[in-house]
């Protein structure tokens, strides 16, 4: 599946600690504002690359970090 | 001028700690966590590298442990009034400091809980038989400083932290003087909470402290001491019940977080870490210890001469706050007279009321200082 996808967290914080690890894992993406038709959150999400999805998803299981859904958009 | 007041707060800060400060205030600006431009995604980053670096400072997994506070004190009474809850019953000891004995003596005074305060040894230092004769059915928790601000004692944190989780009571550890200075692993002491100070061992800006909660620690245990914007959740008018946003409502204060997370930087960068900090603080301790009783007349010192720079004194015959002032108007020589807002401490030691002289060493201090203090002292206690 092409195109982008962004893993939406309850709080920035746990955006930052996604962030921050997919850097450590070398997997390209972006943090940027929570689109306002996924989320009400006043901070950011982390967008990538659709085909990572299942590597972004298997990141965060290992790391233990929280997050709320992945959406394509 | 001569600092040695930092055990109240460290001075000077590294200017690698106060350049992130100004970096911060000039180039970055934003509120962390609360936007998605990139000035806030720039600020989140450098609050997120920071609890991070605390987080591993404590022996952390999860940097979503890492709750900033405003100093220890906001910290503490996080802890202590958002785990107990009526019927519990506390062990504290005699050396604390008024922010654990406040909260604690608000809750016992409102009718919630009971505690006890154990005297330890003539230090004040706790041994693992008195905290075991003093647990009952119903403690809950036991909340003791690592190291006294007073004397500089150090408690035997791991022995206390393991007889405790045993006994399936929780610990509260105040590293407001200690952090910096003594390393500390939250698994492997056995500390279920960590409350500490940014602005003193640290070498942070004040207005920087924190909460640190183990891994694995069940924090819906604990009630925030506060609630409002966290800026996850929006829509709901409820406390967000995750981490750390459950704990950290409001603006973070980013440019002094900027700070701390510098002044741990500068920590690490030292050849050998705390060991570094420690035997610099314990050669100047000792020098100013053993130089004092030799030429200051009346000098009588309330701390060990191994010791971590924390060095309380009276000199006989002389008010605490007389020679405080003289150092300070007449030899340009910062220090702290009284009772360093511990007063069972003091009560503890036989300095209460009228306190102690205290001088508190950072890593920047030097022995030409300490020279110049005696010299001081010296001429001060002279005509008594």
């Amino acid at each position: 599946m092409s195109g982008e996808s962004v893993i939406l967290f309850h709080s920035s914080n746990y955006a930052m600690w996604a962030a921050d690890a997919l850097k450590k894992a070398k997997i390209g993406h972006k943090l940027v504002p929570v689109p306002r038709e996924l989320s009400s959150d006043c901070g950011y999400c982390v967008r990538f690359d659709t085909l990572s999805a299942g590597q972004v998803s298997a990141l965060m299981e290992k790391e233990n970090i929280e997050f709320d859904r992945i959406e394509q958009i | 001028m001569i600092y040695f007041d930092n055990s109240a707060t460290s001075y000077p800060k590294p200017s690698q700690v106060t350049d992130a400060v100004i970096y911060f205030m000039t180039k970055i600006g934003a509120n962390p966590g609360r936007a998605g431009h990139s000035q806030s995604v720039k600020a989140g980053e450098i609050v997120f590298e920071a609890r991070k670096k605390v987080a591993v400072f404590f022996g952390l997994k999860s940097p979503m442990n890492v709750i900033f506070t405003s100093n220890a004190t906001e910290a503490l009474n996080t802890a202590v009034k958002g785990l107990l809850i009526k019927g519990d019953h506390v062990i504290t000891s005699a050396m604390e400091h008024n922010s654990v004995m406040r909260p604690l003596k608000r809750l016992e005074e409102d009718g919630i809980i009971t505690f006890s305060v154990l005297e330890g040894d003539d230090r004040g230092v706790l041994s693992v038989e008195e905290v075991i004769k003093a647990i009952k059915p119903a403690t809950k928790v036991l909340v003791i400083n690592h190291m006294s601000n007073v004397t500089g004692a150090v408690q035997p944190v791991r022995e206390i932290g393991e007889l405790c989780r045993s006994k399936g009571v929780l610990t509260i550890l105040d590293c407001a003087q200690s952090a910096g200075i003594i390393p500390l692993d939250m698994c492997a002491d056995y500390i279920d909470i960590v409350c500490f100070t940014g602005h003193k061992g640290l070498y942070g800006p004040t207005g920087t402290g924190g909460m640190v909660i183990r891994d694995g620690f069940d924090f819906n245990r604990i009630r925030p001491l506060k609630e409002g914007g966290t800026g996850s959740l929006s829509d709901k008018t409820v406390q967000p019940a995750f981490m750390p946003d459950k704990f950290e409502s409001g603006t973070l204060n980013a440019a002094g977080i900027a700070g701390l997370s510098k002044g741990i930087d500068f920590l690490n960068s030292l050849p050998e870490g705390l060991k570094s900090v420690q035997l610099h603080k314990q050669t100047l301790q000792k020098y100013f210890i053993e130089k004092a009783k030799k030429h200051v007349k009346g000098f009588v010192t309330q701390s060990e001469t191994e010791g971590y720079g924390v060095v309380s004194f009276t000199i006989e015959g002389l008010s605490v706050s007389e020679v405080t002032m003289k150092l300070s108007d007449l030899y340009g020589i910062m220090s702290r007279q009284g009772l360093h807002c511990a007063p069972l401490a003091h009560r503890r030691i036989g300095t209460f009321p009228e306190g102690t002289v205290r001088f508190g060493f950072s890593v920047f201090n030097t022995r030409d200082e300490i020279d110049s203090a005696v010299k001081a002292l010296k001429e001060i206690a002279g005509g008594n």
